[in-house]
């Protein structure tokens, strides 16, 4: 047993002095330390190895250099990659010896937080996806390119036009966080609203209804045969709002929304806000909503109403993609501009959310900016936004683009009611500027809760009210403006 | 023998305990030193800004919940899930009856096909077994409800997973289902080392199935039922109850965060929020949390270890 001695040959184990002389040393050793700790997980290197501007020419007005390699990294969603690789290609033909280095991940975050922390970023990042980093935090923490040159840069297509002047209404509002800046290029443009099979609707004989009376009549009919009148993602409740806000928007009149966005105390106690709560509390309560609901995701609520178990549902233009492989041939999908109250709202009938969707970024600290900003003006050009329109059955940012491609029935409608819409488009922005309150809080626990029966409207908004208020007043978190 | 012992155990200790304080201590450590800072996670700017996080912690209404929730995770999911397992792994291994001429103690009938399928969940991702069982629970065409509707209780289609009350209870069912086996498993071979003399003695002092397993299986199986609780505590603090509270509730970790837990929680505010720094806070919180648990187990279970 030699292993047991050597300990009691000494006293009993560590003796006082010992111990003092080994926290000493401790202490001497964790000194540096902190200094190492900082530099781990986030050293800021920044190696400022920036490409040099090369020479501006008409062809050329963001002064790319030529030669100096540019690196892209893409969402690998619901989008694909095709449409980035083609306008990749039409890069390697204006600057034939640059490098482009093209890759398309899912793991938007995991792969390039890091980069950001090292201060190396990739050139232009399309920032998408349930990995999507912050990118108010990116840009308070100055790590991204303001694109205001590249919005003041004559279009791809029309020396004679800026940039600027060739986007949808919003796009450029979007991209700006609080200030001047455009932090945010917008690449897609998704119309919100409710969907629905123009079929179903023709087999009840009846249109698409305008007020909220003619809209619980026509529930009241689907019910009648079977059908519920509406279902939504009950596990993921913030896609009530695609259809909600902008009916809030319509009775009450932008300034309302507005209001909302920018947290003011009690934006949510507006008249609008408690008519349109009750209006689809109503829903719930005549048993209008499809049964089991709230525990159905939004794949599986799709789903059902692709089926025709419901007739209603809010979500967005991506549905069209997403659901293609269960929306039957003779469906017909439309979408339309949420029902109103009635003839006394603010806004006409036709207002409509839509708004910018796969935001790219061009970081601050990458090799290449210019590059990087040329690649986006490459891709808002008619063709290349002809060529995503073609090939993801989604709208671009870019102003125009749909003639000349045959349209899908869902894109077909999203045109018209943009169309219908003209300049009231509105555009809610909590769902980029406060994640938390918009999905978890005003979601999840407000309207969630409401849809299912187990509050009422008036304790809902009473709730949200209070996480609204909470966002305000919390410094953690970074606050925004419209402009 | 004493000259060069140290020598060659430090030769021996350095590489493992080298790789363990680098991936495992100097990890604990950042994320400590962190939770003092005011960092993003998105840029690698940050400064000290000393107790904020922790006094923010203290007031954070969600913080709580989660905890709340992680603790009755940690103490209902290892008492159901072992308990259980020793239920059938004494079943598969002793519960059997007695066969004339046969051995003294057996399984119930078809205990080894039982033993197989018992694992079975094992050898699936628990991603897998979570996005399986959001399907079962889906309340409009999911499994269960078909099974209620089907057997003509039309008037009981609960909302599960959408339902505050039950979501909870949801989830948990998924993880005693996914891991029962494991214990299964490892009680079965536990228990295959207790002498069979033992059980003929007992068996010849009259004893039946429940004295002999309490009186006998229980207190020599006693050491394996501790690691086990351990380890099954700090999966359900950990890793697996992350996976299925984010695949399958809603939001997630509603509804109305009804089944939020710490982990979770940590995950949204470093990757969703961009505040790594608090989200560390709250991760040195559940460290706290997991290291008071394992002490309480192992205090709360010391026994006299017995020699067979």
């Amino acid at each position: 047993m030699g292993s047991t001695s050597a300990e009691n040959n000494g006293s009993n184990g560590v003796g006082r002095r010992d111990l003092i002389k080994r926290s000493a040393a401790l202490g001497l050793i964790s000194v540096p330390t902190m200094s190492f700790l900082s530099a781990c997980a986030s050293s800021d290197s920044g190696s400022d190895k920036k490409a040099t501007a090369g020479t501006k020419t008409a062809k050329n007005p963001l002064a790319v250099n030529a030669t100096a390699p540019m690196e892209f990294v893409l969402f690998d969603g619901g989008f694909g990659k095709e449409y980035a690789e083609d306008a990749v290609k039409i890069y390697e033909k204006d600057f034939p010896k640059a490098k482009v280095k093209f890759s398309a991940t899912q793991k938007i975050q995991s792969t390039l937080q890091p980069r950001f922390n090292q201060g190396t970023p990739p050139d232009l990042i399309d920032n998408s996806g349930a990995e999507q980093m912050d990118m108010g935090v990116l840009a308070s923490k100055k790590q991204l390119t303001d694109l205001t040159p590249l919005l003041d840069a004559p279009s791809y297509d029309d020396p004679s036009k800026k940039v600027r002047d060739t986007l949808r209404p919003g796009i450029v509002e979007m991209g700006q966080l609080d200030g001047d800046p455009v932090w945010i290029m917008y690449y897609a443009y998704t119309v919100y609203g409710v969907w629905y099979s123009q079929k179903a609707l023709d087999s009840l004989d009846e249109k698409y209804p305008e007020t909220w009376d003619q809209m619980l009549a026509v529930c009241a009919k689907a019910k009648k045969k079977g059908m519920a009148g509406w279902t939504y993602a009950g596990k993921y409740p913030y896609y009530l709002p695609f259809s909600l806000y902008p009916m809030i928007g319509k009775v009450g009149g932008r300034e309302v929304l507005d209001a909302i966005d920018n947290l003011e105390p009690n934006a949510w106690k507006h008249p609008a806000v408690k008519a349109c709560f009750e209006a689809y509390y109503e829903l719930f309560k005549k048993g209008y909503i499809l049964k089991g609901t709230p525990g159905i995701d939004h794949i599986q609520s799709q789903t059902a109403w692709a089926q025709g178990k419901a007739l209603f549902i809010p979500n967005g233009s991506w549905v069209e993609n997403e659901s293609a492989n269960v929306i039957p041939k003779d469906f017909n999908l439309a979408v339309s501009a949420p029902t109103g109250i009635d003839s006394s709202d603010k806004l006409p009938f036709g207002t409509i959310w839509a708004s910018g969707g796969e935001p790219f970024i061009v970081p601050a600290k990458g090799a290449n900016a210019a590059g990087g900003m040329e690649q986006l003006r490459i891709m808002l050009s008619e063709a290349s936004s002809k060529n995503f329109t073609s090939k993801v059955k989604s709208l671009t940012a870019y102003n125009g683009g749909t003639t000349g491609i045959t349209l899908t029935p869902g894109l077909t409608s999203g045109v018209a009611a943009l169309k219908l819409a003209g300049a009231n488009v509105l555009n809610p922005r909590l769902q980029d500027w406060y994640v938390q309150l918009q999905k978890e809080q005003i979601g999840v626990a407000g309207l969630g809760e409401m849809m299912a029966g187990r509050a009422t409207p008036a304790e809902t908004i009473k709730k949200i009210q209070g996480y609204a208020d909470a966002t305000a007043k919390d410094t953690s978190i970074k606050h925004y403006k419209h402009q | 023998m004493q000259h060069g012992k140290y020598r060659f155990i430090v030769g021996f200790l350095t590489v493992p305990l080298g790789l363990y304080a680098l991936f495992v201590v100097w990890p604990f450590i950042q994320s400590i030193y962190y939770s003092f800072t005011d960092w993003t996670g998105l840029s690698p700017e940050f400064k000290m800004v000393g107790f904020d996080n922790y006094k923010r912690m203290f007031h954070d209404e969600i913080f709580w919940k989660s905890l709340q929730h992680s603790l009755l995770f940690a103490l209902v999911l290892p008492l159901v899930t072992i308990s259980l397992a020793l239920f059938f792994a004494f079943m598969i291994n002793v519960g059997g009856r007695r066969r004339a001429g046969g051995p003294v103690i057996s399984g119930v009938r078809g205990s080894s096909f039982y033993k197989i399928v018992y694992f079975f969940p094992q050898v699936l991702s628990i991603a897998i077994v979570a996005l399986l069982f959001a399907f079962a629970y889906n309340p409009d065409s999911g499994a269960i409800n078909s099974l209620l509707r089907g057997i003509g209780l039309d008037s009981v289609q609960p909302l599960w997973l959408g339902d505050p009350s039950l979501a909870l209870w949801c989830v948990m069912a998924v993880l005693v289902w996914s891991s029962v086996g494991f214990f299964v498993v490892l009680f079965s071979a536990g228990m295959a080392s207790i002498p069979a003399e033992l059980y003929e003695a007992a068996l010849l002092d009259g004893a039946n199935r429940m004295t002999t397993f309490f009186r006998l299986t229980l207190p020599l199986l006693w050491d394996t039922v501790m690691s086990g609780w351990v380890y099954m505590g700090i999966l359900a603090l950990g890793a697996e109850s992350f996976a299925v509270v984010q695949i399958m509730t809603t939001g997630p970790g509603g509804p109305d965060y009804s089944t939020t837990v710490l982990v979770l929680y940590v995950y949204q505010k470093a990757f969703r929020d961009g505040q790594a720094a608090y989200a560390t806070t709250i991760g040195v919180a559940l460290l706290v949390v997991t290291l008071a648990f394992a002490a309480i187990v192992m205090r709360l279970g010391r026994r006299e270890r017995l020699e067979f």
